[in-house]
């Protein structure tokens, strides 16, 4: 085990240096630059902006930029955003709370509600509750998000005037009802494309399982159904089901740029839409430098959980 | 046969099966499973239950367990477990007959058990479904089932995850869990077949003594005469859902009534023990000499230490001349494959050299060794996995000739003239490898490999996966085509008998090494080793110096 993490540990390493070169060579590549924003200012002369440039460090060689960048990321020192010149780290934090608050209670729904579909679906194969949950997970998984989004807001918000349509929290009210009121539509419009993906996933591993010769094994101890499913199939459907949720586990940080955006909800997804549009490069560049190591960490917590849960990787 | 059975008095019968007809779905090449079967297990007997795949043997004792699968249903008859017609019974109390009154155990015991819970925890489990003791008397029970079924270590083994066991360790947990509420009746689906021959005569032996202490019923299902011959007391022969013969062991090993039992029989292969007659070919040279061979398997990550080392092959010797066969046998580890795969460079050598053709081709680079490719050719041991479901028959057996620079007309054209040789119309062709029967699939399998006019035929189990009349026309021809094309063979098989009968030569592994090496008449009749004569009197059904059970005019 100590030898597997300290293996995965540096390719994580290498793998994060790859990202970050990438990200930084493709970014500088964008036509504009971070100064085309100051540049539409009338009031900016080409002098203000090659000492702007100067300021920045932007007038030197790119290599010798990203050494510096890389340099100071690794004591720990993201950077500062062009915009508001707030720690980059700072920025962040300012949205990560956001972000998980819709995409926990998300994610949870989805894998709560997937689980249970995908595994009725696969005991109770072809019947009818099967087959209105394989065309529902189409539906839900060929419309956008956006849509649903929208339709969402139509009905509950603008006709029924049920829910808000869309911020975090009202102004001056930060009870924890609150939020929950504007937490509910989001929350829900988000969990329809996972709760179809999920339980997907978790009925086909569910029909994997059903079909393995100790299901058998245990029918013939006289097992009832239920006990049979819940201990030898459920269990065993649900370790590959934790890889795929490691690699889910960053996005519940990271955020959904578009239901964000039509929620209006300060997440990360905003962050990284705004900050491109900024050319606002230190926070786009520690974004992605932060989804690239929960990435990473996501497939290494799955990894661990399935040698925790599967006895032949834990002590094989 | 039928008068006699009915004359039983029922309470010494255990189980009793009458007129059952199992339906298949429609579409199916069979409208029954089985058709009106009728046979009886008396109390305290074994029953073997014999047939080829597809003769409804474990649709019977899917039915006796209540445990057909949903689209299959029982249309007539009945089944008496201990008295109790189960037929049209509820499904919670036929549940409460499974593992109290009959109980089963499987083939494959790699995957019969539960990877993610403990040897313990699954034995518990079948005396908590039924309700019976304390936590603490059903641990107490799991340990003393563990020692029963003679496991080393049963406190240790309690804890244990199967995949920690060895198969015959894990068959053996299947036995206990079988076992844990003294069931009256015991079905055994193949449960040897998986097994390594020597494991198959302990686990036989396990069987056959725990049967006679607790006075159990057993319904053990086979294909193995041998198996037959070593435990049962009576027979039911099977055939495409019907019963063919049935009788006492006696009977029908002895005097076979049925022209089917008669071919079924006729198809074991024997241990001859009598050694083939060469081959005449002009050139007696070795075309291949295999000197000081080693192969080691290396796992785990050398950089951060815990690695492991398996010699597969080890310093493994021999030659093989124009037109022989060399069999290469041994138990599953033995290293047997893996010199199979070394032969035709799938795998690399770490050491030794490899003339064929007085040409070291262990040396060769995977460029430099391509031309040579054609000459080396492999039989493979999955007829259905082995074949790619997607080509055509005829793609499968051009692309090989057409890559190295064959016109495809030609190949056309041999590739026909193959399949006829090999017993299969020419209309095969055209068609998809999955409109074949294993046994034909084979046969393509063996013109794929004829193709490219080897020198060298190397056959991994090539006949394991058959029925045995299927493996014995397999054989047949295999050894006409080795007369008629002076072929030379390596024949890897772990099946003994199997070897018997087309070998010139026999190498028995162990651990990676070849620990003897001579003619069948030796290897069989006077073995010099000791893992030989252990190999040699594990095969069921042969014991040393009595007749066979077999008809000898079979």
């Amino acid at each position: 085990m100590r030898g597997f993490l300290l293996n995965r540990l540096s390719q994580s390493l290498i793998l994060l240096l790859i990202v970050s070169v990438i990200g930084f060579l493709v970014l500088n590549l964008l036509p504009g630059g971070p100064l085309a924003q100051f540049g539409l200012d009338p009031g900016m002369t080409q002098d203000d902006l090659d000492r702007l440039k100067e300021q920045l460090g932007l007038n030197r060689p790119l290599l010798m930029q990203y050494l510096d960048w890389a340099w100071r990321l690794l004591q720990g020192d993201w950077g500062h955003s062009f915009r508001d010149g707030a720690p980059v780290l700072a920025v962040i934090g300012r949205h990560v709370f956001a972000t998980l608050l819709l995409m926990g209670t998300s994610t949870a729904i989805a894998i709560a509600i997937g689980t249970w579909i995908g595994i009725r679906g696969a005991t109770h194969r072809y019947s009818m509750f099967d087959h209105v949950a394989t065309v529902g997970a189409m539906v839900a998984l060929s419309i956008p998000t956006f849509w649903f989004g929208l339709v969402g807001i139509y009905i509950f918000s603008l006709r029924l005037g049920w829910l808000p349509a869309g911020n975090m929290y009202t102004i001056g009210d930060g009870s924890v009802l609150n939020y929950l009121h504007h937490l509910i539509l989001p929350s829900i419009v988000l969990s329809l494309v996972h709760v179809a993906i999920w339980s997907r996933y978790m009925r086909t591993a569910t029909l994997d399982a059903i079909s393995q010769d100790f299901v058998k094994t245990a029918r013939a101890k006289g097992l009832s159904e239920r006990r049979v499913i819940m201990k030898h199939v459920v269990g065993n459907a649900l370790l590959p089901m934790i890889t795929l949720a490691g690699v889910q586990l960053p996005s519940i940080l990271t955020g959904a740029l578009v239901t964000e955006t039509v929620f209006t909800w300060p997440g990360m997804g905003r962050l990284f839409l705004d900050s491109l549009g900024y050319s606002d490069y230190p926070v786009v560049m520690g974004l992605l430098m932060f989804s690239a190591i929960l990435v990473i960490l996501g497939n290494l917590i799955a990894d661990i959980a399935v040698a925790i849960v599967d006895p032949r990787i834990r002590l094989g | 046969m039928v008068a006699s059975i009915h004359a039983v008095a029922p309470h010494d019968v255990a189980l009793s099966v009458r007129d059952l007809t199992v339906n298949l779905p429609e579409g199916m090449e069979r409208t029954h499973a089985v058709e009106n079967i009728s046979f009886d297990l008396k109390r305290g007997q074994i029953l073997c239950v014999i047939g080829e795949s597809g003769s409804g043997k474990s649709v019977t004792a899917n039915a006796i367990m209540g445990l057909l699968p949903r689209v299959i249903h029982v249309s007539s008859g009945a089944i008496h477990l201990d008295g109790m017609n189960i037929i049209g019974m509820p499904p919670d109390k036929l549940r409460s007959l499974r593992g109290r009154v009959v109980s089963m155990i499987f083939q494959d015991p790699l995957s019969a058990l539960n990877p993610l819970m403990t040897v313990g925890a699954q034995i518990d489990e079948v005396m908590a479904a039924h309700s019976v003791g304390t936590p603490k008397s059903r641990r107490g029970r799991a340990i003393e089932l563990l020692t029963e079924v003679g496991l080393p270590d049963p406190e240790l083994m309690y804890h244990q995850y199967p995949f920690r066991l060895s198969g015959g360790q894990r068959q053996r947990v299947m036995i206990a869990m079988a076992l844990a509420l003294e069931p009256t009746i015991l079905i055994a689906d193949e449960p040897t077949t998986a097994l390594d021959v020597t494991t198959q005569a302990q686990i036989l032996q396990l069987i056959r003594e725990i049967q006679r202490r607790k006075g159990m019923s057993v319904m053990f299902i086979t294909h193995d005469f041998g198996v037959v011959a070593e435990i049962a007391d009576s027979v039911v022969v099977m055939e495409k859902g019907h019963i063919v013969e049935q009788g006492t062991a006696q009977q029908v090993l002895k005097s076979p009534g049925h022209p089917y039992t008669r071919r079924l029989l006729a198809a074991v292969p024997r241990l001859t023990g009598e050694d083939r007659i060469p081959l005449e070919t002009a050139n007696k040279a070795p075309i291949l000499k295999v000197a000081g061979l080693m192969k080691t398997y290396r796992s785990g990550n050398s950089l951060f230490g815990a690695q492991r080392v398996v010699p597969a092959v080890n310093e493994v010797s021999f030659d093989l001349a124009p037109g022989r066969t060399l069999g290469v046998v041994g138990e599953s580890g033995s290293g047997k494959s893996s010199l199979g795969r070394l032969l035709i460079k799938l795998l690399d050598n770490d050491g030794g050299g490899i003339l064929f053709e007085g040409r070291d081709i262990a040396r060769l680079s995977e460029a430099e060794f391509r031309p040579l490719r054609p000459r080396i050719q492999m039989i493979f041991q999955d007829p259905f996995a082995s074949l790619n479901p997607r080509s055509t028959v005829g793609h499968i057996l051009t692309v090989g000739p057409v890559a190295h620079g064959t016109p495809y007309a030609q190949a056309r054209e041999e590739a026909k003239a193959l399949l006829a040789h090999v017993g299969l119309d020419a209309g095969a062709f055209g068609r998809y490898p999955h409109e074949f029967s294993g046994g034909q699939r084979q046969r393509i399998g063996i013109a794929r490999a004829l193709m490219f006019r080897p020198k060298l035929l190397i056959a991994d189990e090539a006949v394991s996966a058959l029925d045995v009349s299927i493996q014995a026309q397999i054989l047949q021809l295999l050894d006409q085509i080795q007369r008629e094309t002076g072929v030379s063979m390596i024949f890897i098989t772990h099946d003994l008998r199997v070897a018997s009968q087309i070998c010139d030569e026999i190498a028995v592994m162990q651990k990676g090494r070849i620990v003897e090496r001579g003619p069948p008449s030796q290897i069989f009749l006077d073995p010099q080793s000791a893992y030989t004569r252990e190999l040699v009197a594990a095969i069921p059904g042969e014991q040393p110096g009595s007749t066979r059970p077999v008809a000898a005019n079979g």
